[in-house]
């Protein structure tokens, strides 16, 4: 396992942990073209890592490198023409659709709603996995709907409409919708994207506080390059569909790697912390 | 969080039958022959007990005979176009949606029109050509909605509409070149809708129950999928992602909501607006889950037939309105009312 085809380091917990691994990917491909016979438009090549629970890792990459492919895999929503993906020792691919909800939950950039839905009915919904077919919504989804809702801050919103709600509003109850789910991997891509800066810290604050304390997995598709430094254990640096490095942001972050595969004048530094920083260096 | 309930569901669905029920009385009272509450109840009533003899020949020909059928007849239709509206703005994840969007009540209108030419003596001809016409129009939508082996709302509306404008295309050429026949009367009927027209069997409860029958199968399997429907419409993807099997839930609502409208335009043509408003108003009164709004669109598009059709046998009387020409009349204010409301 430790053996990374691309040129990644994989890292192992250390040896005294005993906690079993929650998600483990391994030499995970794939490739989709337009039509069934036509050449390959795009491809992963084989990727591996894996993730413990209590652990936020970040996928990083410059615009089509395969992120967004690699999540959809990892949902389980497609199956990895190689290679596995197992969550909780299961194949994602292979649980069946109930079972899959109620273990990996995936927020992605909010649809719009065709009609109106009070932000409570909306994280209701996160409880579909858990109901029968017709179930009405027992007392029990109720407080977990409610807790959900108290875990992102959102409290006071029950009541309100889900297009009046601001954008970091409307981000919380669709991670607390996630929530609901009761998932043990949590995946979120690019949850960052409409965000300001205060709010972009306070997600991943949110997330840090949400992984250390309930044992979530989180996988986390961003641009941010040091907001991912600063609350990632784990990176996974992709690029032209090729998976190059995966480690911590320490391993990961070389000036010259990053500046080669986001194609920018970039700098690597360290803090006290140990964790790096990346800045935009002055020559234009 | 005040999460629906199959009790509170119960409840309201009792009252609109209650309403329902009130409109039903006043559909039976209103028309030429004028007959009182009273004994329209004692004829119901002696009816229902079998007791045929002790009802005057007048009161029974009114009341079962002729007013009762129509309206047993709105009722089914009503219900129909009704769950077969949400059904299909759900599936196209359109609110403009209605039952003939994706032409299949032009469809059933040339299937009638030729059995018309063809057959225009044979009872029955007609309502069976219309459901087959429903049927072909249908399956072709189907297999040109279809992207990468799943049905996609946008390219299904697209076909649909390519389809229904083809389709009436057809019709203006038959009726063109068949002017000789008699079709003006059957045209105004197809296009407009209307309930005037007599069961083609004798046994009138039969094929009441038959229609009765295939609309229960046809809406209960709508109703199983309720929920998932309340996921689809928040996002398809998202549906996914939270469990919902979308393809096998598009596939149910695509078929049952077709042969509910089918099942309606083959009986009484295509009557407009019910469809498209019925599932608007219930939404803004009862909210949008479709637990709850399936049963209200039933009753809900029950007393709005039965109340159109009342008006459009009265309010010129004796000549009558098809009754679709009534719901247009009434719709498109609502409709017009509701669309600018959307806007805010």
């Amino acid at each position: 396992m430790n053996g990374n085809p691309a040129g990644g380091v994989s890292v192992m917990p250390s040896p005294g942990a005993a906690a079993p691994l929650r998600l483990k990917v391994e030499q995970a491909s794939y490739a989709y073209s337009a039509t069934d016979r036509s050449a390959p438009k795009f491809t992963l090549a084989p990727t591996s890592f894996n993730a413990q629970q209590r652990e936020i890792v970040a996928i990083l990459g410059p615009n089509a490198s395969g992120k967004s492919t690699l999540l959809r895999l990892l949902a389980g929503l497609t199956k990895p023409l190689s290679g596995r993906i197992e969550i909780d020792g299961a194949e994602a691919s292979e649980l069946d659709l109930r079972t899959r909800a109620q273990r990996i939950a995936l927020v992605q950039q909010e649809s719009e709603l065709l009609f109106p839905l009070r932000v409570w009915e909306y994280v209701l919904q996160g409880r579909y996995p858990y109901g029968r077919r017709l179930r009405f919504e027992s007392g029990e989804d109720c407080l977990m709907a409610g807790n959900a809702l108290s875990q992102v801050g959102a409290d006071g919103l029950g009541e309100r409409w889900m297009d009046q709600l601001s954008g970091g509003e409307k981000q919380r109850v669709i991670l607390a919708r996630a929530l609901a789910q009761q998932p043990s991997l949590l995946l979120l891509d690019e949850p960052t994207q409409h965000l300001d800066i205060g709010g972009k810290v306070e997600l991943l604050r949110r997330l840090r506080k949400l992984a250390d304390e309930n044992r979530y997995t989180v996988v986390v598709v961003t641009h941010e390059l040091n907001l991912a430094a600063e609350f990632s254990d784990r990176i996974v640096l992709l690029h032209k569909g090729k998976c190059l490095r995966v480690g911590t942001p320490a391993e990961v972050y070389e000036g010259p790697l990053l500046e080669e595969v986001f194609q920018a004048p970039l700098e690597v530094e360290t803090r006290m912390s140990g964790r790096p920083r990346v800045i935009l260096r002055g020559s234009h | 969080m005040r999460p629906l309930t199959p009790r509170r569901i119960i409840l309201i669905c009792a009252g609109l039958t209650g309403v329902l029920l009130i409109v039903v009385l006043i559909a039976l009272r209103m028309g030429a022959y004028s007959i009182s509450i009273q004994d329209i109840a004692m004829t119901l009533f002696r009816g229902a007990l079998g007791r045929r003899d002790e009802i005057l020949p007048d009161f029974w020909n009114v009341v079962f005979e002729i007013r009762l059928p129509r309206i047993l007849l709105g009722i089914l239709v009503g219900a129909s176009l009704a769950v077969a509206g949400a059904g299909f703005q759900a599936l196209l994840r359109n609110p403009l949606a209605d039952p003939y969007v994706l032409g299949v009540s032009s469809g059933a209108a040339l299937g009638a029109i030729v059995s018309l030419v063809i057959a225009p003596r044979t009872p029955g001809a007609i309502q069976v050509a219309a459901f087959v016409g429903a049927a072909l129009t249908v399956a072709a939508v189907y297999f040109l909605g279809r992207r990468g082996g799943q049905l996609d709302s946008a390219t299904l509306l697209l076909a649909g509409i390519v389809m229904a404008s083809f389709l009436s295309a057809a019709i203006m050429f038959l009726i063109t070149t068949l002017s000789g026949h008699d079709l003006l009367r059957g045209m105004a009927f197809w296009l407009m809708g209307d309930l005037a027209s007599p069961p083609p069997t004798r046994d009138v409860l039969e094929w009441f129950g038959f229609l009765f029958f295939v609309f229960v199968i046809a809406a209960g399997a709508i109703y199983t999928t309720s929920s998932d429907l309340n996921l689809i419409l928040s996002g398809e993807q998202e549906a996914r992602h939270l469990g919902v099997n979308v393809n096998r839930v598009k596939l149910v609502v695509y078929i049952s909501a077709s042969i509910l409208t089918g099942l309606a335009v083959s009986v009484s043509g295509a009557i407009g607006y019910v469809g498209l408003l019925v599932p608007h108003v219930m939404r803004m009164i009862f909210g949008t889950d479709y637990r709850l709004l399936i049963p209200t669109s039933v009753i809900g598009g029950a007393i709005a037939i039965v109340l159109a059709d009342t008006l459009a046998r009265t309010v010129m009387g004796p000549t009558e309105l098809p009754v679709g020409a009534m719901t247009a009349l009434a719709g498109a204010p609502v409709f017009i009312y509701l669309m600018r409301r959307r806007v805010r």
